[in-house]
């Protein structure tokens, strides 16, 4: 049983994305813990990427502030095997395929392990080529999640069937980021996907107010946060973790 | 060449986000459909030959051949092509496809600009709406294309993420993408990305290939010893290598942008110094660090300053069938300076970097050996960058 689930144990997941050494590993780790008391159900830790091309601005601003700070994958597996003697809380890590195949899949995939880290999201890892990874992440027990999107229509049984963890389900087309609106029609997807699949559903992508939170959790199992926290933290810096732990206890009320 | 998911030996594969799968899903299978079809290709031919300008010249480089003293040389000239690159070739076919696909506007990438200047003209000609993306580095070193694409009616956004260059164009025209599917097709460049793109990019550009052996044989009643292209994401030099791939005889060298050195961080040489990754929904070679961050590559030429190379290079380098080397911003300069004064051609900067090795080559082979550069564009983009490089400023 993949400890993942345990997000979703009680009511509504609110899931927090926060990138890795933005401005510094010591922020990351006060910012976690400040969502995470808060009552952020699962941590995705990003670990930045030079050219993330599914991120927004924010995102990818929030990225090169990391990588400017000096922050690599090593100094990230060192934080979580501390952050881990705190925080109970699954945690996954998002970043690209390069990141993981470059680092050596096997060493980044058992290294997870290690240092307990619960899952995987690569969101330039399709369907079709998750082989890529898969069997080194269900030999170490860690999810590889898949996303599934509005365009995938035909594509959501194939990928539901297999999937692992939770299913990140992309709310709308385009790169991260805060949208004002989110229009497309979730609910024939999520039909498709509950019919085959016994895993937790959340969604993100656009997702920054309360009331959002609470429409998009109130179709799913919950809500994925990422580029609203970013900016906390490109506004605020080394002070932003108080303000994101008030922001996630207002998201994560709505949910309630 | 390739096999399921577009693979060329361990590289290519579609590594994009899921919102993506999709749309090339439906692009492989158009392109499937209308390749075979009669009527696809009756159309593309004709805007190849009248519109474009094909096919063509191969043209006896007589003054080259007898200062270098060795082999001969022809120069395959995509410099006249309408446009004035090879990379007009790709994309009236993309153009069409998207077409036929119901698609009412392009995007695309562009570094030196040679690409989106096609696109823009494609876009104008079939009445397709059109937009550009551009490092912003890229738009000051390349504004004489900047103007020529906003002629043609696109529109062109400066990328200012990352280094402003090619890659982050990509980068920023794959997310726009991701944003707009239905109505809009990505015009890409060069031999790159995910399946099916190296595959369509390499087969519209297999033309000049085909066309160099056929000219070849009537001139010379064989094949070359050499065909020399410069590579970036690597599309006129796949197109230039592609028919002569089984004739084992025939050396395929490709040339890449060392900028300052292989030596220096200052370089753009994917084979020569970067190593196996995975990026632009495709696995290659990469200009990289330690972590897998993409490299922020450097060279002269705007359209060759790119991280990676397309993924049927990376197999045909691993199979040692082509060969790549660096070549040097000094020596693509003075050979770009070189092939203006020796034969009233300017080439592309880009092209230079073949130009370059032909020069070096050259004298150690034979009288009777035969060499084909492909000079992928025309150089009149780069006077001022060139000017520029050897310390003088030009005003209109």
């Amino acid at each position: 049983m993949s400890k993942i689930a345990a997000a979703f144990d009680h009511g509504k997941a609110f899931i927090a994305f926060i990138t890795c050494g933005d401005p510094n590993l010591e922020t990351t780790a006060e910012a976690v813990k400040a969502a995470v008391s808060n009552g952020a159900d699962l941590i995705e830790l990003g670990i930045p990427f030079s050219d993330p091309t599914a991120e927004g601005p924010v995102i990818q601003e929030a990225n090169l502030r990391a990588l400017t700070g000096g922050v690599t994958t090593d100094k990230i597996f060192a934080f979580v095997r501390e952050l881990r003697k705190e925080v109970s809380v699954p945690l996954v890590f998002m970043t690209y395929a390069n990141v993981v195949f470059s680092y050596g899949a096997e060493k980044f995939i058992s290294t997870c392990r290690e240092t307990g880290m619960d899952g995987l999201i690569l969101p330039d890892l399709p369907f079709e080529e998750k082989e890529e990874f898969l069997p080194l992440c269900r030999q170490y027990g860690v999810d590889l999640i898949s996303l599934i999107a509005p365009t995938s229509e035909n594509r959501v049984a194939m990928i539901a069937r297999e999937a692992e963890g939770f299913i990140y389900l992309v709310s709308s087309l385009g790169v991260t980021g805060t949208r004002s609106e989110i229009t497309t029609d979730l609910q024939p997807i999520i039909r498709t996907i509950r019919e085959n699949a016994r895993i937790p559903v959340a969604i993100g992508f656009g997702i920054s107010r309360p009331e959002q939170a609470k429409a998009m959790a109130g179709l799913s199992d919950g809500a994925i946060v990422g580029s609203a926290i970013e900016k906390i933290l490109a506004q605020y810096g080394k002070d932003a973790p108080e303000h994101i732990g008030r922001y996630v206890r207002e998201m994560k009320n709505a949910l309630e | 060449m390739s096999n399921r998911n577009g693979r060329f030996g361990i590289h290519g594969g579609q590594y994009i986000p899921e919102t993506l799968m999709n749309a090339v899903i439906e692009l492989e299978e158009a392109y499937n459909r209308y390749k075979a079809d009669p009527e696809f290709n009756r159309e593309l031919n004709a805007l190849l030959n009248d519109y474009a300008g094909r096919p063509s010249r191969l043209y006896y480089a007589g003054k080259m051949t007898e200062d270098l003293g060795g082999a001969k040389i022809y120069l395959k000239r995509e410099d006249l092509n309408h446009t004035g690159a090879h990379k007009i070739n790709n994309v009236l076919g993309q153009a069409l496809l998207a077409k036929k696909m119901g698609k009412t506007r392009l995007i695309a990438e562009t570094g030196a600009g040679q690409h989106g200047v096609a696109t823009a003209t494609a876009a104008a000609l079939m009445g397709m709406e059109c937009v550009v993306f551009m490092g912003e580095e890229d738009t000051v070193r390349q504004a004489l294309n900047v103007y020529r694409m906003r002629l043609l009616g696109a529109e062109v956004i400066p990328v200012k993420t990352g280094t402003a260059t090619l890659k982050d164009a990509v980068s920023e025209a794959m997310r726009e993408w991701t944003r707009r599917i239905d109505d809009t097709h990505y015009c890409l460049g060069s031999v790159m990305g995910p399946h099916p793109f190296p595959t369509i990019v390499r087969d519209f550009q297999a033309v000049i290939s085909k066309e160099i052996k056929e000219q070849l044989a009537e001139k010379e009643g064989r094949l070359p010893d050499a065909v020399i292209a410069c590579v970036g994401g690597g599309s006129n030099a796949i197109g230039s290598f592609y028919h002569f791939l089984d004739d084992k005889s025939v050396r395929l060298i490709g040339c890449e942008a060392a900028g300052r050195g292989i030596d220096t961080f200052e370089t753009a040489a994917t084979i020569n110094t970067g190593r196996l990754g995975i990026f632009h929904g495709m696995k290659s070679y990469f200009c990289q660090d330690e972590y897998g961050q993409i490299a922020p590559v450097y060279s002269i030429s705007a359209g060759l300053d790119y991280p990676g190379i397309g993924p049927e290079h990376a197999w045909l380098h691993d199979t040692g069938r082509a060969e790549y080397v660096p070549v040097t911003d000094e020596e693509a300069v003075c050979a770009f300076e070189y092939l203006a004064k020796t034969e009233g051609i300017i080439p592309a900067i880009e092209s230079a970097h073949a130009v370059a090795y032909a020069q070096k080559i050259a004298p150690q082979m034979g009288k009777e050996q035969i060499i084909v550069i492909t000079v992928s564009g025309r150089g009149d983009k780069d006077c001022a960058a060139i000017a520029r490089y050897r310390g003088e400023d030009l005003h209109e």
